[in-house]
This record gives structure tokens, sequence and C-alpha cells, in this order.
């Protein structure tokens, strides 16, 4: 686009322009630029080496020292204020021409992300690394045992010896294996055998927590698998009582569901610790009032525990007199259900991927 | 245990609501799972007796039973129950009746219906349709006594415990036993059931003679004798209370037997003194090869380790577990001889286990009874043939009672309760407690109590034993809550758990899902992933009682389920599917691998070994994140691997190998140094296709024990070089089969050589036949100075010397 003239110029003379009409001119084209190529059409007409104010400060040459000394000064000034007034004028359009491209180059930020691979570990590792957390924060070590265990550890050594009633709480699956008639090897039906296997080898203070897989031979439904994990804990110290078992399973509990959590204990039999203890945790759902997640009680079930019984105390060794213990024990699929609303337990099991990307 | 709250209340004042009670119950250990009311139907329920049962014209399994509610009501309806029969007291409803739906489980309004093309108006109930119990077996039987027509609600209107008793405490198993519980617990007093009775009889010495051979097994025996009873039904009172516990009236000898068991927790047993010979009951172990016949008609062979009750003829009973054919009591018994024995507990639950035979009595004797119990047990049971069997008790009873022994005492110091439950209940407090509860307890001053413990509680040994009957009673709520103190134990190391649960970490990051499948398999699944020499040198272990044929072995591998998790998962995911899991497998101790010491265990156990196994499979997602046109293939497989062992900081090294249920050609071992760690490569098709998985799917498999002596070292810093890298390429010409990764450790053995990178592998135009071209980026650089060209040259030269010499290499286009 031809740059607009107008005066002396337009009128198409080769008489040189005044300083004033310059000026005026000059500043009037540069508002008129509308656009990166006009804005430099206009530079090579004005400030460019064969430019009109080249030739106005070519044209000085002409005058008197007099003229020349109060003309030179002011074709200076003009052409100082010339290029400032184009440096303006030109960060002037870039910014009208950038907010242009912004206009028109909008993006929809509502598209989906460049698709990345999100993995992600089981929701029953994720629940046994939190429940792991809380207890290794109280001073816990983290242990594990044998999958399929001798009978003397998972039920002998614990008070359950052959023929005691008290089997009938742990169904189990026995392995094909026979040693002097008998079949001493089962798929362990808790993680408690721990207690005996860590107190065989470490002295008291003792702070364990014991995942793993334990097993029952039991029908399924939607809370009740076969196959489980479960977190075993156990304690063993001088001056430990109830109230530490209480204490310390409060605080699992309120890390796991909140810090207003509370937890009740209430009287149950293992053979293995006594007093034994039935934890229920305060239902996070309804806060005591009564739902469909606590079966209208107000407390979820959660565990067993219960003080280790002074009779394995003594059988491991130590003085029961000077050492009480307690232990507890979990499964972590259910704390799992409660904690990621899951209503299946047999959920977790199944792997189906539609369930476990969801974590 | 079921608990009528109308026979509770015989023996203790009920003060509190059902649910009250129910409550404390639970929090004293005897957990109340249910709360059934029963007497709440409507009048369209009452009382009707089966007059007649014809069969259906057209269902064998139905039949038509009559009904008669009174003289001018009838109903005739469809019946599926098997234990119908004419002349039967039973619930009717008739429509309009809301019922349990046998169907949905909800209730229901009655309807009439056509049952096979017979019309039905109206229904013979069973427990679980009026809400009793989820017995939907068979009808449920009034007693006779039940008056015709009258709403059932004022029959056996009721509130219903179903109760869980621990196996600590035989003594719930009983209704006094509760009672005492209820007692102690709402501060009521209890009232014993009466026990006395008249002795019309003639003495019973010498007409009953009892011998116990077995005194190990056999701590008490009792035996009383009535003569001269009237074999009938026993009241309607009596009936009402053993259908309100589950149990079917039979007879009056019968119903009293087990009116006193419930009552009391005492299993009797009663036989027809005439068929016992010579009035001689011999208590001893069964005879090598002795077969007996049970009441229940079975011939059962006995094993020595079984007590039986004997005459001088042979067996007749199975101690504390079921009675004999012969001995039995029947109509025509007119002399009963009541046993109340005391059995120890281990080989009753041995005997009913091994000859699948457990009973109410079974159940009592295996949880431990006390043997006092066995003589008050007799007593009362006698009372009640005097009075409601129309016999004559003999005078005396005979009562051998081998296991006596003292009261049991225990003492206990102040101290050890506060130990142990962290609170220090006053004097006073416990001894009331311990009395509300039978005990006595004594305070010797300055720091104990010695307790005298009630037989009914032969549970109570120990002090602790004490503290938890103080803290039930009290409420285990008085209990605070305290943190932990005192010093923290040492921590235990355990490198192969952090080890995995580093690795899961970093495969998850990586973006792999975890899984975790069942530690079982099928010897199917594994012979598509094992050769069979290998399962039959080591064969898996196997389950005794598998909770199905699905899941009868442990897995010696883990990589049949993660096929089997993927093949279930493709149905539904059509993208690229990556996913593992870390879990153990089970070994035969004689096959472990020489890498590392048993984890834990014995030799009798299996060797437990931790297992990572990783597949990958399906296309690739696009922009959109949708299956796009490209299928993983093998490095895909090897970045995930490869993300674990950059985490875990081991350098591995891969050397194409053959593995069984591998592609060859597309497999390689992962080595580090001269340790193989695992396997990645291409499942074989044909063991995938095995699977139902019609597309490539790679897999990798890391043995964690081979990987632990390496892992866990850290990463040491390199400084950033000071000097600029001189960047080059270099295309070399090689042969086929020559690994581009051996290529690049040539490369990268010049000292001036920073690293070589591939970027370009090619065959075809100006590359031989039999040759490949590849592509290496060459970054050359001095930690000291700045690399002249001549250096680099220099350099470059000497590589492509060695690569000539060592595999022929050129560069191409040189
Ligand atoms: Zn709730």
């Amino acid at each position: 686009m031809p740059l607009p003239r107008g005066g002396a110029y337009n009128a198409g003379t080769m008489a040189t322009d005044t300083v004033e009409q310059l000026h005026a001119e000059a500043l009037r084209g540069l508002a008129e630029a509308a656009d990166a190529r006009a804005l430099d059409a206009w530079r090579i007409e004005i400030l460019g080496r064969k430019g009109r104010l080249t030739s106005v400060l070519r044209g000085l040459a002409e005058l008197s020292i007099d003229e020349r000394r109060s003309v030179g000064a002011a074709a200076n000034a003009l052409k100082a204020e010339l290029e400032a007034a184009f440096d303006e004028r030109a960060e002037e359009l870039r910014r009208a021409s950038f907010a242009a491209t912004l206009a028109s180059d909008r993006i929809d930020v509502t598209l989906p992300a460049r698709p990345h691979r999100r993995g992600g570990l089981h929701p029953v590792t994720q629940m046994t690394e939190r429940i792991l957390d809380a207890f290794r924060s109280m001073g816990f070590s983290v242990v594990e045992g044998p999958e399929v265990e001798l009978d003397y550890y998972n039920f002998e050594a614990l008070r359950i010896p052959a023929d005691h009633p008290a089997r009938d709480m742990w169904d189990t699956l026995w392995v094909d294996e026979t040693v002097d008639g008998r079949r001493p090897l089962l798929l362990r039906t808790h993680t408690s055998p721990a207690q005996i296997r860590t107190m065989e080898q470490q002295q008291p203070p003792i702070r364990v927590a014991v995942p793993g897989k334990a097993y029952r031979f039991e029908a399924t439904d939607t809370t009740h698998e076969w196959q489980m994990t479960q977190i075993e804990v156990l304690a063993v110290d001088e001056g430990l009582s109830m109230a530490h078992l209480k204490g310390t399973l409060l605080e699992l509990m309120r890390r796991l569901f909140g810090r207003e959590r509370q937890v009740r204990l209430q009287c149950s039999y293992f053979p293995f610790v006594e007093p034994g203890a039935e934890v229920a945790v305060d239902c996070f759902v309804c806060s005591g009032a009564g739902c469909h997640t606590c079966h209208q009680t107000g407390w979820i079930e959660m565990m067993g525990a219960g003080m280790v019984h002074p009779e394995i105390i003594e059988s491991m060794g130590f003085d029961s007199a000077r050492y009480t213990g307690f232990a507890a024990g979990m499964g972590v699929e259910r704390l799992a259900m409660q904690a990621f609303g899951v209503d299946d337990i047999r959920y977790f099991y199944q792997n189906d991927l539609r369930l476990l990307q969801q974590f | 245990m079921r608990l009528s709250l109308k026979w509770l209340s015989e023996y203790v004042d009920l003060r509190v609501t059902p649910e009250e009670l129910a409550a404390k119950l639970t929090h004293a250990g005897l957990a109340v799972d249910a709360i059934v009311r029963t007497g709440d139907w409507g009048p369209e329920i009452r009382v009707g007796r089966v007059s007649a049962v014809d069969p259906h014209p057209n269902a064998d399994r139905l039949r038509l039973a009559t009904v008669e509610i009174s003289a001018e009501e009838t109903h005739r309806v469809v019946c599926g129950a098997p234990n119908i029969a004419a002349g039967q007291k039973i619930a009717f409803a008739v429509v309009g009746a809301r019922v349990r739906d046998g169907h949905s489980g909800k209730d229901a309004v009655l309807k009439p219906a056509v049952i096979r093309g017979v019309e039905s108006a109206g229904m013979v109930l069973s427990e679980y349709e009026l809400r009793l119990s989820e017995d939907h077996e068979g009808i449920l039987v009034l007693p006779e006594s039940a008056p015709l027509g009258a709403p059932l609600s004022d029959v056996i209107g009721d509130v219903i415990f179903e109760l869980s008793v621990t196996p600590n405490r035989a003594d719930w198993l009983s209704v006094l036993g509760i009672a005492r519980e209820v007692a102690a617990l709402t501060g009521a007093e209890v009232r014993e059931p009466p026990v006395d009775y008249g002795e019309a009889g003639a003495p019973i010495k010498g007409r009953v003679t009892v011998d116990i051979d077995a005194p190990d097994l056999c701590r008490r025996y009792v035996a009383t004798l009535i003569e001269g009873i009237t074999i009938g039904p026993s009241p309607a009172w009596m009936q009402e209370r053993l259908v309100a516990l589950g149990q079917r009236p039979i007879n009056n000898v019968v119903d009293i037997t087990n009116y006193v068991m419930l009552e009391l927790g005492q299993p009797l047993h009663a036989f027809d003194y005439d068929e016992v010979a010579a009035g001689h009951i011999i208590v001893r172990r069964a005879r090598e090869g002795e077969r007996f016949t049970t009441l229940d008609n079975e011939e059962r062979a006995l094993a020595p380790d079984m007590l039986v009750i004997a005459d001088e003829r042979g067996a007749v009973a199975l101690a504390g577990v079921i009675g004999g054919l012969e001995s039995e009591v029947t109509e025509r018994t007119v002399n009963v001889l009541l046993e109340a024995a005391n059995f120890a507990g281990a080989g009753i639950r041995r005997t009913s286990a091994a000859l699948r035979a457990r009973s109410e009595a079974s159940a009592r004797f295996e949880k431990g009874l006390p043997p006092e119990l066995a003589m008050i047990a007799s007593k009362r049971a006698t009372r009640l043939f005097v009075g409601l069997c129309g016999g004559k008790a003999a005078t005396g009873a005979v009562d051998v009672f081998p296991g006596k022994k003292r009261d049991a005492r225990v003492e206990v110091p102040r101290e050890r309760i506060a130990r142990v439950l962290g609170i220090d209940p006053p004097v006073s407090k416990v001894r009331s407690v311990l009395g509300s509860l039978g005990f006595s307890a004594r305070w010797v001053p300055p720091d104990r109590y010695v307790v005298r413990v009630p037989y009914w509680r032969p549970d109570v040994r120990i002090g602790d034993d004490i503290a938890e009957e103080v803290a039930r009673i009290i409420g285990y709520d008085e209990i605070p809550a305290a943190l932990l103190a005192g010093s923290i134990p040492a921590p235990i190391a355990q490198p192969r758990r952090e080890l995995r649960e580093r690795a899961r970490r970093m495969l998850a990051d990586a973006g792999m899902r975890e899984v975790i499948a069942y530690s079982t398999t099928t010897l199917e699944a594994l012979r598509r992933v094992m050769p069979a020499e290998d399962l039959a040198i080591y064969p898996p272990y196997r389950l005794v009682n598998p909770i199905s044929a699905e899941h009868a072995y442990l897995r010696p591998t883990l990589r049949a389920s993660i096929l089997q998790t993927l093949a279930s998962n493709l149905r539904y995911q059509k993208g690229e599917v990556a996913i593992f899991e870390a879990a153990r497998v089970f070994l035969r101790p004689d096959d472990r691998p020489a890498d590392a010491g048993r984890p834990f265990g014995e030799e009798r156990q299996p060797d437990e070994r931790e297992r990572i196994i990783a597949a990958v499979t399906g296309r690739r997602a696009d922009r959109w994140g949708r299956p796009g046109e490209e299928s993983v293939d093998f490095f895909d497989a090897k970045a995930y691997a490869g993300a674990l062992f950059h985490g875990l900081n081991v350098d591995v090294t891969f050397a194409p190998v053959d593995e069984y249920g591998f592609t060859p050609g597309r497999t390689a071992a992962i080595c580090a140094g001269e340790a193989r760690l695992g396997v990645i490569g291409q499942v074989h098709p044909d063991v995938a296709g095995a699977f139902d998985i019609a597309q490539d799917v790679y897999v990798f498999e890391v043995a964690l024990e081979a990987l632990l002596p390496l892992a866990g070292g850290d990463r040491k810093l390199a400084p950033v070089p000071r000097f600029p890298a001189v960047e080059q390429d270099l295309a070399l010409i090689v042969d086929e089969d020559t690994p581009a990764g051996t290529l690049q450790e040539a490369i990268e053995s010049s000292s001036l050589v920073r690293s070589a990178q591939v970027f370009d592998v090619y065959r075809g135009d100006q590359v031989p036949e039999g040759k490949k071209s590849v592509a290496f980026a060459v970054a050359y650089q001095s930690p000291d100075h700045t690399l002249t060209d001549d250096e680099v040259a220099k350099a470059q030269r000497k590589i492509l010397e060695r690569l000539r010499r060592e595999f022929s290499a050129e560069q191409r286009g040189a």
C-alpha cells in the first residue's frame, strides 16, 4: 500500500521539505502505517539513506552558516524524534499483531492431554503400604515369613494344639506332603506365625508388623475371599498394657480414616492372646449415627487383637512377669474396602483392569 | 447357638431391652449376630393340622397337603417340603398374609397361585418364610399342644438371639450359662433350676455298675435309673422351647435329654436299661477292628483311640458323639439308664471329626466341660423324668469320678491386673465384679487376690484370665488409649522385601499396572509354560483340599498366571496393556537356585522365591490415547525392564537365548556380569494361543534373589564435563548377526569416547546381502582439555581398526 502523501511532497516538486513540513508529514505518515510492511516503507521514505530526512540534512549545505546552525539543530532534533517515534510505533504494531494472533490462534484447553501411560500399584499393595507406614512411624519394623507354614508355627505354638476346638476358627488348606505319617505343611491361615518366628529371633523390646498373604478353606462371597492379605503386629516390652494396644490401633485408624476417629474394643477370644479383643472403629460415613456401611451400628469391625498370652511369652524364653506384649491382626482387603468404597471383596483378585485402573 | 429370651427369663430377670442386652453381651464377648422377633406375624398366620398328604398329579417332588384350621376351614395347597406328614401341627398362611418370599428374600403378600396345574391358595411355612432362620429345607413342625387355629404369634412369640459362642466358653452353650452372664452384666440374680427328686425306686446299687477303663478320656460317669416310664410326647412348654432353639421334638425321653443339654450345657444319653447287658457299663477304648452300628443306622469302623460305652457284649454308644442302634430308647422302652458323663474334649473332637458325626453333644464336649456339671445335669434330668414320664427313680446314683480335682484357685497380684489392663480398679470393684460372675475373690493384703473359680468356668486358669473377666464386665471402654513409649527397637533389615517394594514402585511409575493373582494354579496351565521334564522332576506342591480344581497346585512359576490375567482382560482392553505381578513361587527345596541361602523356613518347607513377572501387549496409543496403528514390540517390554534396572542402579546386558515357551530369535537373557537375572522376550504364539491370546505378547521375568546382591548401591555423581564434546557419526557395515550392543560396547571402551548411541539400522541399497549398516552418534570428550581434530581422528581410527579386527566391520561410505 502506497504511503499517503501530502503537502509539497504531494505536489511532486523537487523542492526540499522544510523541517517543519517534514515533521508534520512524517508523524502523520507514521500514525497511518498500519502494519509491518507499511512501517518499513515509511522508514525507507523518511529515514532511509535516500530518504527525505537525508535530503533535508543534505540541503543544509546550501544555507548560510547562521541558517545552517539553527536549521541543522532542528533537523537533528527531528531525526532523533522520528527515530524514537518509529521505534514506538514498531513496538505498538508488534503488540497489536501478537494480540491479533492470539485472538485467532486460541487453543482449546479442554482437549485431552497427550497420552502418557499411567501405571499404578494394586489397591491391596497401596493399603498395605499405608498401614505399614503408620506402624513404621510408631517404631515398628516390617518383617515377613513363609506362606507355606508348619502346623507348629501356624497353630501349636500359638496355643492351638491338634484337636483344639479353636481350630474351627481357621479352616485350613493343607499341603499334600507327609512327614512321619502326619501332614505338617499348610497354607498359613494368618500371619500370626510371625509372632513366634520373631520372638525366636529377637529380644524385647520387640515391635514388628508382618504383612503377607494368608489362605482359608472358605466359601467366597461379597465379604469372604479364600486368599487374603493380612498384617499382624506384635509389640513386646516391659510395661505394655491394653491401653497401649488401644492407643496404637487408635493412631492407625486415625491415620487411615481421619484424625477424629475413635476405636472401640470388645471382649473376644483368640487362643494366643489374653485378654482378647475385637476392634471396631466408629463409622466414618455416618460418624456413628448408623448407615449402610456400618450395618446401622455406628461401628465397623476392623480386626482381632489382644495381649500376648503369658504362656507364649514364657515359651519364647522371656519372663512373663516382666514382659508383656500386644498383638493385632487385620485383613488388608477389609480395610481397603472401607477406604476405597469397594463392596465386593472378590474384586481384588479378579484383576479386571477396568477396576484396577481406577487406583 | 440360639437363645430364647422367654426361656432365659426363667433364670434371670430381664431388666433391659433385647437390643440393650445384645449390646452388653456382645461387648462382654458373647456376640449377638442377630435378633429375631417371633410373634410379629399377622392374624393370617395360624396353627393348622395336616390332615392328608396326597401326590401331586403332575410333579413327583411336589405334594398336595390338606390343612385343617378349624372344623369349618380347610385348605388344599401344593407343598414341596420333604418332611411334611399327615397329623403334623404346622404354621399356615392364608392368602393375604405377609411372609418372606423364597426367591427375593423380601417380605411379600401371599397370592393365590397355580403350581404345575394345581391351584394353591395358602402356604405351609418353613422357618425361612417366618424369618425364624435361613432354613427352607423343610416346614416348621409345631408342638402337638399348639391350639388349632390360634394365631402363630400367640403360640411361639419370642425374641431369639443368634449367638456366636467362642470356643473357650462351653458354658455359653447353655441357657443357664448365659443367664449367669446376663445377671453379672445387669446386676440381677440367677435362679438355678431345681434338681431334687424323690427316689421312690429300689436302690441302684447292684443293678447298675460302671467301670471306667480309660480314665484319661473319661473323668466322670454318673448313672441313674428311672423305671416304669411311659414313652410319649413331651409337654408343650418343653417342645416349644426345643423348637425355639432349633431342636425337633421327638419323644419325652429324648426331649428331656436335649432340654437339659440346652438348659445346663451337659450332653446326656438315655439307654434302654433292658438292652444293657447286666446293667454293666464299661467305658473303654474301641478294640482294633471293632465295628458298631450307630443310631443313624450306619455301621462304623472304630479306631483304638476312640472311646466307647460298652456293656459286656460290645459297644452300646460312641462316647459323647452318638448312641447305638441296639440300646436306643424306643416306644417299648420302660426302664431308662441315664448317662451323665464327662469326656475329654480332644478325644471327642478327634472321634467326631474322623467319623464325620459332629453333633450338639460333641460340640459341647470338645470345648471342655467341667465334671461337676455331670452330677447336676443327672439330677436335673432325673427329676424331669420322674415328673414327665411317670417313672420311679432308683434310690441313689452310680458316680465314678476318677478325675476329681480340688477347686481351682488363682492367685493374682493387684499389680498384674493393672499391668495387663492399663487401669487399676479398686479392690472393692474387682471383688464385686468377680462375685457377680460367681467367682469369690478374697483380698490378701497387702497386694493380692486369691480367687476361687466356679466349676462352670474351667477356661479361667491364670491371673490374666481374671484380668479379662474384670475388664469385660467393667467394660473395655474404661481402658484409656496410650501411645507407645520406651526405647524403639533397632530396625530389622528386610532387604528382600525392600527391594521388591522398590521394584514394584518403579514398574508402576514406568507405566505398568500391578495385578495380584491367586497363589495357586492348575497342572494344565503349568504344562503350557514349563517343560514336561521339569514338572516331572520337580512336581509343584499340591493342596489336599483346594477350594476348587482351578486352585489345586501352588505356583512354581508366575508365567501361567500373568498370561491368564492378560487373556481375561483382552476382551475389554484394545490398546496397550502392561501389567506385572510381584509374588512368591514355591519350589522344591532341591530345585532351588544356588544363588542365595534359604530366606526362611526349614528344610521341610518349600523354598519360597520372589519373582517379578511382566507382560506387555496391544497397540500403542495415538495422539488421542486410542489404540493406534502400531503394536508394541520387544523394545517396549525392554523399556519397562530398563526402567526397573535403571531405577535399581543395576547395569544389565541382554543376550539372545532360547527359553521354553518363548519365541526363538526374539528372546534374551537379562544378565549382570556373570549373573542371570531373568528373561525377556516374545511369548511363543503357540503358548499365547493356548491361553486364548491371538496377539503378540512380550514378557519379562526377574528373579528377585538374583538381583538382591546387585541392587541397592548408590549412584555416584559424575561431574558435568568442563570441556566441549566433539560429536561425529560413525556408520558401520557389519554382518547381519553382529549385535549392536556389542559394537556399542567396543566403541565406548575407547577412553576418549563418552558415549555411542545407535541412531539408525539400515539394510538395502549400498549394503551387501547378509550385512547391515549400524549408525552411531559418537561423542568424544576429555575431562581435562578440549580435544583437537587430530586427537578425535586418531581415536576414531583406532576404534575402526579394532572393529575391523574383531567384527570385520567397515565404515560405510569410506
Ligand atoms: Zn455408618
